[in-house]
């Protein structure tokens, strides 16, 4: 039984807890059901169907710290892990930044999870190819894609009386088409809680007239244009971005959020007034866990509002260094937008370049958060409003932070992995070299 | 469950699984099962991965993580189509289960396969096993020798003028039985190891910093490469401490520390064409990146398009055998049985023995990697024995087997090789690395950079980037050293397929000379 309901897990959980005689014991379970399928040249590839449950049990005497694991759910079997937990935190070396566990919290309600997606089986799969599959082959295009469903739950308890449970469902969708003639290519991501929500034919289309649209891409010099980017775009790069956030390392002067002069960047203005970005798991249309795997509640909170840093991450351990509020990983981000959609955006261009997508993207510099990588899969001129035609891809050297300084326009939020975030158009965007592959 | 397990305590990393007579009548259950239920072919994997991981900061052993991850997968032809199921319930009951599944989702693809898989044919070993030749299992090492090298590293930077400093290592036993409808039995035990450090300048004042990573590599060998050998040490220009299959971390910490620091005031490249001199221990990568991925067959064909990619290297430019890939001196070799690299095993994870064959021979494409299901897609008769899964619970796919650069065959060592160059950069160990999906163009950094001029290191570099494309590039390889100088670099994570699974791979070379490649300033002000 890879799945728990609530009920379940709460008694699961105690009994692994009576077992206890540590200072202090925490338990982890999770599971997960989750099938998949993948197809390329017009044609299935490989397709499997995976199940995993697992415990983790913790316990500690002052900072010495001990884990075992198991994933037999007998109750034989949790008394030995129990016992050897504690073995271990008796032999093991102190960890000075151990924390104790967490007393009870108070959670809202994930909405993550839909019945109808933990009830997708191998036909539901091979149906979804068949819709990439078919509409390419009558286009003279060749499809290529990846569909993966799960369900999932997790839970914890601990000798301090918290407890916490979550179950979510999850599909994520990606599919590339490339035209016959090996000129052009086109891709599309979708993720979705709900599958109802999910349509892998009108996906599929978007795929195929890229792939069309791309077609004998002219070459165009590098340099620094206007581009609007599709959020599957600038996601990346953002994102990227976030993991500067982090307080510790800031506080330690080696991030990008370090200060000159010592100190961080938390309150101040580091991007255009006109950026703001928030994470809320209780938001309907990408909703998230509402508690990380030390049990701490996560919240609507504020990172950038006004181009100002609001908040960093803060461990439990690092937050009682510096006397703050932990604050935890979000488990999503949302970036406002405007009502322009793309098309809007396109016709208020003089001169740019539209993105699909970005690959390949790595640190260059951790001081300025400058990456690099490529567009792929979709690049067009625009000119006078209209794309013009499509262009060979570039290799980019680009700091999100200059991105979000030279903001502009904000366009519709889309989903994507999980996030809200707006399609944008942003001045001098850096390609250094051309590329020749479609 | 995580990808690499399930955290478990240490002395379970000591303790025997399930002997070879057990795994055999588990395998056959689902060979037998997945015959029954009419599939022309099928493989079981029995695998028992252990992991155990130690990570420290300054003085400080952060945390000791162990994991086991158990379990068996089981991969089936049925009406010409692949399916696959996995399961950690390794009973006879569970494992017929996950046979029907995986035949079950075979028959529901098969009304959308357009073409039916075709297997090269395999040899049937019999009941056969292989071992990595290791001296020292680094599971029988206690945990506190491990913590106290690392803290001794640590300690060793901090004194050297680093303000921060992270080491790891990371210790992987495969523990893997094969069996196939073929006739194969096969029980490997495979261990890989690699230590990593890093330590970190700051200057508050000016709120920059600098991070300068270790230069080991990981490597397919047990804990004797922690036992530091002067004789395993080659010093290259600018004094950069390289080492072959004996590590000495407290001696690369202390350089780690001192480079660190003279990176914050080291000068800013200038743009421009230089002669670039890559150590083995950055070179790798770019072998790995414009070598390695792009003569992946599966990658060829279209069946990554999703994800990581196709390629340049077509068909037909390998059928014209005459598509120059480099220069003449440039041979590129593929090979899972190089003694130390990460990439080598007995026998494939399709059961197939694995062996060394040439994919560029005096600069000419002459061949690609492939398994199985996709020899008869280059009129060949056999694999090459290259398939590979991160786990039992993921399915065998082609994966990158070790590929490597020929050392040259005339004498020349790393400090001989300088004396030549009238304006170069001499770059060492791996640094930020980017390509695009066809494998075309890249742009490559690196740890460690010095300024050649008129033959001679004349001082440490700052934000240098190369932007090459892979064929001009491999053109423009004009010396390569001696096999005196040949060394392993290695990727432990490299990433492929989907769902993603990652793979280790080891890339040998001898220190090799670019001329001419586009140098970039990657500096920037915020």
């Amino acid at each position: 039984m890879a799945i728990y309901s609530k009920e379940e897990a709460k008694q699961l959980l105690n009994k692994a807890l009576s077992y206890s005689k540590a200072e202090t014991c925490e338990v982890n379970i999770s599971g997960d059901n989750s099938g998949n399928i993948r197809y390329a040249r017009n044609s299935v590839s490989t397709a499997g169907y995976q199940n995993n449950q697992n415990m983790v049990i913790t316990s500690s005497f002052g900072k010495k710290v001990g884990t075992a694991t198991l994933d037999e759910f007998t109750d034989d079997a949790i008394a030995r892990a129990v016992k050897t937990s504690e073995d271990l935190a008796k032999l093991a070396p102190e960890n000075p930044e151990f924390m104790e566990p967490l007393g009870p919290q108070t959670y809202a309600e994930s909405n993550q999870y839909f019945e109808a997606t933990a009830k997708i089986n191998p036909d539901f799969r091979a149906k979804v190819a068949a819709s990439s599959i078919e509409p390419a082959r009558a286009k003279d295009v060749t499809a290529a894609g990846f569909l993966n469903d799960s369900d999932n739950f997790s839970a914890m308890a601990n000798s301090k009386g918290l407890f916490a449970y979550n179950r979510s469902t999850n599909l994520d969708f990606t599919v590339t088409m490339r035209s016959n003639d090996e000129t052009g290519s086109g891709w599309v991501t979708r993720d979705v809680n709900d599958v109802s929500k999910f349509d892998a034919a009108e996906a599929s289309q978007i795929a195929i007239d890229k792939a069309l649209q791309s077609r004998n891409a002219k070459a165009i010099e590098p340099g620094k244009y206007t581009v609007i980017l599709e959020p599957a775009a600038s996601i990346e790069l953002i994102q990227n971005m976030f993991g500067a956030f982090n307080a510790r390392t800031a506080d330690e002067g080696r991030s990008f959020m370090a200060k000159e002069g010592g100190g961080t960047k938390l309150g101040e203005k580091i991007v255009d007034e006109r950026v703001n970005i928030y994470s809320d798991p209780q938001n309907a249309l990408v909703p998230g866990g509402t508690w990380n795997q030390g049990g701490l509640p996560v919240k609507k909170m504020d990172w950038l509002r006004g181009g100002v840093v609001k908040n960093l991450f803060y461990t439990r351990y690092w937050a009682e260094k510096k006397g703050v509020e932990p604050v935890p990983f979000p488990s999503n981000g949302i970036m406002d937008g405007g009502d322009a959609s793309l098309e809007d955006l396109i016709k208020d261009t003089q001169k740019g370049i539209l993105v699909t997508r970005l690959w390949y993207i790595r640190t260059v510099d951790p001081q300025t958060l400058l990456y690099t990588g490529l567009t792929r899969d979709g690049t067009f001129f625009i000119e006078n409003g209209k794309i013009k035609h499509p262009i060979k891809n570039f290799r980019f050297n680009e700091s999100p932070i200059i991105m979000l300084n030279n903001l502009e326009a904000l366009g519709q939020q889309v989903r994507v992995n999980g996030n809200l975030i707006p399609y944008m158009k942003v001045r001098d965007f850096t390609f250094t070299s051309l590329s020749d592959a479609v | 469950m995580s990808l690499l397990g399930k955290a478990i305590p240490v002395e379970a990393l000591l303790a025997p699984g399930l002997d070879v007579a057990q795994k055999k009548a588990l395998a056959d259950v689902a060979l037998n099962t997945a015959k029954s239920l009419g599939a022309t072919y099928a493989d079981a994997r029995i695998g028992r991965y252990l992991n155990q991981f130690v990570f420290t900061r300054e003085n400080k052993v952060q945390n000791i993580v162990n994991t086991e991850s158990f379990g068996v997968g089981i991969r089936v032809i049925a009406n010409g189509t692949w399916g696959f199921s996995s399961t950690v319930d390794v009973t006879q009951a569970g494992i017929k289960k996950a046979t029907e599944i995986a035949v079950s989702i075979a028959k529901a693809n098969s009304k959308i396969q357009k073409e039916p898989v075709i297997l090269a044919p395999a040899k049937s070993y019999g009941e056969v096993t292989w071992k990595t030749p290791i001296v020292k299992n680094a599971m029988e090492v206690s945990v506190n020798e491990k913590a106290d090298l690392l803290l001794r590293a640590n300690a060793a930077a901090m004194e050297n003028g680093a303000n921060y400093v992270n080491s790891a290592l990371f210790q992987v036993n495969e523990q893997k039985y094969f069996a196939s409808t073929d006739g194969n039995y096969i029980d490997q035990d495979v261990h890989r190891i690699w230590p990593t450090l890093t330590a970190t300048v700051i200057d508050p004042k000016e709120g920059k910093f600098k991070s300068r990573e270790g230069l080991s590599s990981p490597m397919g060998l047990g804990y004797e490469y922690m036992d530091a050998d002067p004789n395993e040490l080659i010093v290259g220009p600018g004094g950069v401490k390289m080492w072959k299959k004996r590590y000495d971390i407290v001696a690369d910490a202390i350089d780690a520390a001192k480079q660190a620091k003279e990176m914050l005031t080291a000068k800013s490249v200038e743009p421009g064409k230089y002669d670039v001199v890559l150590d083995p221990n950055h070179l790798g990568l770019t072998i790995h990146e414009s070598v390695g991925h792009p003569l992946e067959l599966d990658r060829v064909l279209g069946y990554e398009a999703n994800y990581a990619g196709t390629s340049f290297a077509t068909l037909d430019k390998w059928k014209s055998g005459n598509f120059n890939y480099g220069s003449k001196i440039v041979n590129l070799f593929a090979d899972k049985t190089q003694v130390g690299s990460l990439g080598a095993v007995g026998y494939d994870d399709e059961g197939v023995k694995c062996k060394e064959w040439d994919l560029v021979k005096e600069g000419i494409l002459v061949n690609y990697q492939a398994i199985r299901d996709q020899a008869h897609m280059i009129d060949q008769k056999e694999s090459h024995g290259c398939c590979y899964s991160q786990s039992w619970n993921d399915v065998q796919f082609q994966r990158m087997p070790n590929v490597s650069l020929r050392p040259g065959t005339q004498k020349l060592s790393p400090t001989d090789m300088v004396k030549d160059v009238e304006k170069g950069i001499y770059i060492a160990g791996r640094g930020s690395y980017s390509i695009d999906q066809q494998r075309y163009n890249f742009q490559f950094g690196g740890t460690v950079f010095y300024e050649i001029k008129n033959g001679e290191v004349v001082g440490m570099l700052n934000d240098v980037a190369y932007q090459s494309n892979t064929q001009e590039f491999w053109n423009s390889c004009v010396a390569i050293c001696d096999e005196s100088d040949y060394r392993m670099f290695g990727s432990f994570f490299d990433g492929k397929g989907q769902p993603s699974q990652i793979s280790a791979v080891s890339h040998g070379s001898s220190t090799t000379r670019f001329n001419g490649v586009n140098v970039i300033n990657t500096g920037r002000n915020i």
